[in-house]
């Protein structure tokens, strides 16, 4: 009793994580078994790791990862260089944003992935429309974040710089862009896993490679073990871009006070 | 211990300055109303008020971020027309930037008027020294106190050299005990750079140990009601002056001015100055 009570708080969330992951595992291993829950609904955890080294071997399954991972990489690249350009581009000039809002809303209010059939069409089965519908919905969290960051600034902050003489691009520089680094860190972590929805849509539509085609491949087979096998690989893929974000925030935002548990997202 | 002589030439001069807002109904709003005064050179002149009587507004007219309505600022017998390497201002707000160290916060005024990197650390270790604060050059501002924060800013307000430096509250978002720490380092740096100040405080006790005279302001539109010489020697020593009992006698003849015995709170503007 009184070792326990002596645990940190820390070392005791990541014993129960791991507690919860055994105990998730084991239920997806033996539950649906137990329920009566047919392999071909729910398949157990042997029986999808089977299927994942057999796609490994025979379905291509590192291709197809490698293919999604790189179309994930170049939507979330384009899109948050894109949502920052256009983010700072309209901090910057209020009259841009009053002409330009109206447009900006409306498209993002759009369900960006309904546009995916129609960059096929635009595009054909390769992997640009894809990378476009990243881009796209990538675009707006990152934007949205930087342009708040430009309107909430402390003016005191822009007058002091201005007292010392600062010219615009030095406010810029000096002030506005580094101030604007933490929020738009949270618009890319979101920004890092809504980039593997906009691929995966993109691929579920039309294409021949990929793990959104994977997915559809194994729904026509009736292959339930691949459908989850590509899920899990989909996850990994956004878990790991989203751990890169955080990597490279932690790197860049090192001045800010430590967060004492660093699980809260 | 001697008060510094404060010479006949004018570093900051108001003159007929008025200050109109146009509010968002569209109708006008004077914040200020035809005030004039002059600072000499080397002279710390406080500038007390009710609230919303467009203390600051001098301030930001005398550092060149607004344009007054009527009237012009001077500063070295030149207009001001912009703001200006000669003039430095310090808020109540440390205005610290998060990712700087405080090396770095201290330089960014000379950083950005592109003095050399050699001069601009040279500057800045022999100001942080005065101000003790050399151990901690290399700290974030989350790391640091209020006081040491505050510090920062007023070597970072030193660190371009200016001839004038206008303060607006500097001190009131921190603690009794610091306030009076800090008031005798600023005093103390003041006198013995010769700097000319022009503090906005509503702290009377500051007003009177800090300063060679008291400029006192109306409600608004603010104007100079009353002027106050503080004769008192020691203005490098606020400590010392506030053992001296004459502090008291000005104190009152302040607060008798401002009319606050007689004051209520509906008279305060909501949300501080201005």
């Amino acid at each position: 009793m009184k070792k326990s009570a002596s645990l940190s708080p820390v070392r005791k969330g990541v014993a129960a994580s791991a507690g919860l992951l055994v105990v998730f595992l084991a239920a997806w291993q033996w539950g649906p078994g137990l329920l009566g829950v047919p392999t071909f609904i729910v398949p157990p955890l042997s029986m999808v790791a089977r299927e994942f080294v057999y796609a490994w071997q025979f379905d291509h399954l590192l291709l197809h990862t490698g293919v999604t991972i790189a179309e994930v990489l170049a939507g979330f690249a384009l899109g948050s260089l894109l949502g920052s350009f256009v983010g700072y581009l309209l901090g910057m000039s209020p009259t841009a944003e009053l002409a330009l809002s109206p447009y900006i809303l409306a498209l993002q209010i759009a369900p960006k992935v309904a546009f995916a059939p129609l960059f096929i069409l635009w595009m054909g089965f390769t992997v640009y429309p894809k990378i476009l519908v990243a881009v796209l919905i990538v675009f707006f969290p990152v934007m949205v974040n930087v342009l708040t960051a430009l309107r909430t600034i402390d003016p005191d902050l822009i007058n002091l710089a201005r007292s010392f003489k600062a010219t615009r691009a030095q406010i810029f520089w000096k002030v506005e862009f580094p101030t604007s680094m933490p929020p738009m860190f949270a618009g890319l972590r979101i920004g890092a896993t809504l980039a593997v929805v906009g691929v995966v849509v993109g691929e579920l539509v039309g294409g021949n490679v990929g793990l959104g085609y994977l997915l559809t491949f194994g729904e026509g087979q009736a292959d339930t073990p691949l459908v989850f096998v590509s899920i899990v690989m989909l996850t990994l893929v956004g878990a790991i871009a989203y751990l890169g974000v955080i990597l490279v925030e932690h790197r860049v935002l090192h001045y800010l006070p430590e967060r004492h548990v660093d699980g809260n997202i | 211990m001697l008060t510094p002589p404060v010479s006949s030439l004018t570093r900051l001069e108001y003159r007929a300055v008025t200050m109109r807002f146009v509010d968002r109904h569209g109708s006008g709003l004077t914040a200020v109303r035809d005030v004039s005064f002059s600072v000499r050179d080397g002279e710390v002149v406080s500038l007390i008020g009710p609230s919303g009587c467009g203390k600051s507004t001098l301030l930001n007219i005398g550092s060149g971020l607004t344009a007054p309505s009527e009237g012009v600022a001077l500063v070295d017998g030149s207009p001001v027309a912009g703001p200006n390497a000669q003039v430095a201002f310090m808020l109540q707000k440390d205005l610290l930037l998060p990712w700087r160290t405080v090396t770095e916060n201290v330089m960014f005024g000379i950083e950005i008027q592109r003095v050399p990197p050699v001069e601009r650390k040279e500057r800045a270790r022999t100001l942080l020294e005065k101000f003790s604060l050399a151990e901690f050059s290399s700290h974030y501002p989350h790391q640091l106190s209020g006081g040491m924060r505050q510090r920062v800013a007023l070597a970072r307000t030193l660190a371009i050299d200016p001839h004038v430096l206008l303060l607006d509250e500097p001190f009131s978002a921190v603690d009794a005990q610091t306030r009076i720490v800090l008031q005798r380092d600023l005093a103390r740096t003041l006198a013995e750079a010769q700097k000319t100040a022009l503090l906005i405080t509503h702290d009377l006790l500051e007003a009177v140990t800090l300063s060679d005279r008291v400029l006192v302001m109306s409600r608004r539109p603010g104007s100079i009601v009353d002027e106050i010489a503080i004769d008192m020697g020691q203005r490098d020593s606020p400590l010392a002056r506030r053992a001296d009992r004459k502090v008291n006698d000005y104190v009152a003849r302040l607060m008798d001015r401002l009319d606050i015995a007689h004051a209520s709170l509906d008279h305060e503007e909501a949300g501080g100055t201005e």
